[in-house]
């Protein structure tokens, strides 16, 4: 009999503490699919952060380590620097990357560090309990714009991939969603080429990925998917906004 | 090997090259600003790493994601800087990831100046970040004996899985003196067994200073608190002066302990039997031989560049038994050994009766 379908081997055989639909569980069998694919596992470092993936290292069956909130890409940088055959990658939420961090991924991508990006948009500050993210779209209400995001209050999205793909540090960039079989497919393909910029040196390649979070929208996990469709993606659309061209089509 | 004459930062950066640092990160802030360029020159001569980082917090990210793979990393900074540092500061104690930091203090609070200080006391040996901890933290009075420490520093970081911080003021970073390099060492092959460098041919490893457990956290931190207990009990560094007939005693550390000596040796020639007891670590405060000292004594001056840091340290040892005096000058003022001279003889004037010899 012919094995179709399995738990990737780098994925902890594990329940995971993800609330019920979320976008995360399909984004770590994503990642680890293409590092097991890659055949890189034994020698690729998971940077994790603060917010709900930070007990990625609990599933990820490789090295780990957590960094501080939005510090991943400068603790990236420094395990980079020291092992530079090894594949380093972080993973990381919205507020922790596009927020806090904002200055360390600015300036990994500027030094065009090559590294590896996993950036998951939810729009929400997740293990808070729902408060406003930078990428929250307008009009949504939060624990903290309960009365929706009103850009004359709380300014406008960050549309994170496209402000990277200016910088000629970054060899990848493209954002990518969960919502559908066939994107997750596409999102699949875009992980990898996200590390496979880092495997041929050619510079920072980061892939953000709109995920479902059923519980601090208040939807259920269907309607979640929907929700990624209708109130997602007219903010952010779907592409890739940087290919380096030794990548190829 | 012959003598040199080394500024402070440079000898700083020369003798941690020397004791096998392999990556530097930093950001330029007066007065430690030679040691970053020292390293951006020296560094990659040797195939190692330098990198000046965006910031300062960014520096210490980097340090811990180099210091996660096992090797010899540190960075250097001064006050504000260090300010922006405690949070990596506190993540590299919870997961107990070895590293160095420089710390040449400046005036503050807030921007301050850019004059020579040691008003860091407290948040280096107290407050170096949120939880419970303390780093080793290493003062040294002239250019020779930061070296020396610099060169002992990785040891004791990787050896009690701890930070150190070499602390030491503006004036110590800025001045030249005669100093005898210690030889260059070989880079370490082995890497820690927690060292991350991917999981081939073993399981993987997790470094993470996060315990959702309160129990567990608890453990953790129990295990840390019994370590540095240990550290408290056996790293204890100290030099003192003329204390063996001392009746009054200045307590004094980093440069201005040499300045105190100055002074201690004037008075001395004035004929008050005064000796100088000058802490190395400051943390862990070298409380056994300073308390050692006390039944001898009638009463303690120390001498700060602060508005009065260590002096609590000194009182919690001294416990009332003699008049503890402070005499500090704050924002880049220095001590002059006639204003200890003078302090000091009203510390014999007040403790009763003089004790000329």
């Amino acid at each position: 009999m012919e094995t179709i379908y399995r738990r990737p081997a780098l994925l902890a055989d594990l329940p995971t503490h993800y609330c019920p639909g979320c976008g995360h569980g399909t984004v770590h069998r994503l990642v680890a699919e293409t590092i097991e694919g890659l055949g890189i596992g034994s020698r690729t470092i998971c940077v994790a952060p603060v917010g709900c993936a930070v007990l990625a290292y609990k599933y990820f069956v490789l090295d780990c380590c957590v960094a501080a909130h939005g510090r991943a890409p400068a603790m990236a940088t420094g395990l980079k620097r020291v092992l530079p055959d090894r594949v380093i990658f972080t993973y990381q939420g919205d507020g922790d990357l596009a927020s806090i961090g904002g200055n360390e991924i600015l300036h990994a991508a500027l030094r065009g560090e090559p590294i590896t990006i996993i950036f998951v948009n939810n729009g929400v500050y997740g293990m808070t309990g729902g408060q406003m993210a930078p990428t929250t779209p307008l009009g949504m209400r939060t624990t903290s714009s309960p009365l929706g995001r009103d850009s004359q209050q709380q300014g406008y999205p960050i549309h994170l991939p496209e402000l990277l793909a200016a910088l000629p540090g970054v060899a990848y960039a493209a954002r990518r969603s969960t919502h559908s079989v066939a994107e997750i497919r596409r999102a699949r393909q875009a992980i990898q080429r996200a590390f496979t910029v880092q495997l041929r040196g050619l510079g920072l390649g980061i892939v953000e990925l709109l995920g479902a979070c059923p519980t601090n929208w208040q939807v259920t996990p269907v309607e979640a998917l929907e929700f990624i469709e209708q109130v997602m993606l007219p903010v952010y659309p779907l592409g890739e906004f940087k290919v380096a061209a030794e990548l190829g089509a | 090997m012959a003598r040199e004459l080394w500024k402070g930062n440079e000898a700083l950066a020369e003798a941690a090259v020397r004791a096998g640092a392999e990556a530097f990160f930093g950001y330029p802030i007066t007065p430690q600003t030679e040691l970053l360029e020292y390293m951006a020159r020296r560094m990659p001569e040797l195939g190692r790493t330098f990198l000046q980082a965006e910031s300062e917090i960014a520096a210490i990210h980097m340090v811990y994601g180099a210091a996660c793979a096992g090797v010899r990393a540190l960075s250097s900074s001064s006050s504000p800087g260090i300010s922006l540092m405690q949070e990596g500061l506190s993540y590299l104690a919870g997961s107990e990831v070895p590293c160095v930091l420089v710390d040449i203090m400046r005036g503050g609070p807030g921007l301050g100046n850019i004059q020579p200080s040691q008003s860091d006391y407290f948040q280096l040996t107290r407050s170096a970040g949120h939880g419970d901890f303390h780093p080793l933290v290493l003062a040294p009075s002239t250019v020779q004996e930061a070296v020396d420490l610099m060169y002992a520093s990785f040891d004791l970081a990787f050896g009690w899985r701890t930070l150190v911080i070499l602390a030491g003021d503006g004036t110590l970073g800025q001045m030249m003196e005669p100093v005898e390099m210690p030889p260059m060492r070989a880079l370490a092959v082995e890497r820690p067994d927690w060292a991350l460098t991917g999981a081939a041919g073993r399981s993987p490893r997790v470094i993470s200073s996060l315990y959702l457990d309160a129990a567990e956290l608890e453990q953790s931190n129990l295990r840390l608190q019994a370590k540095l207990q240990q550290m408290a009990a056996t790293q204890q560094r100290w030099e003192s002066f003329c204390v063996e007939d001392a009746d009054y005693l200045v307590v004094a550390f980093g440069t201005v302990a040499r300045i105190a000596q100055s002074a201690v040796r004037a008075a001395r020639r004035a004929g008050i039997r005064v000796g100088l007891f000058r802490p190395v670590t400051l943390w862990p405060y070298p409380r056994q031989p300073l308390d050692a000292i006390c039944p001898q004594l009638r009463g303690v001056l120390v001498v700060e560049m602060n508005g009065g840091q260590m002096v609590e340290d000194v009182r919690c040892v001294v416990r009332e038994r003699v008049p503890v005096r402070f005499l500090g000058h704050l924002g880049g003022v220095i001590p002059m050994p006639d204003e200890i001279e003078a302090e000091l003889a009203q510390l014999v004037s007040l403790s009763g009766r003089a004790a000329f010899s």
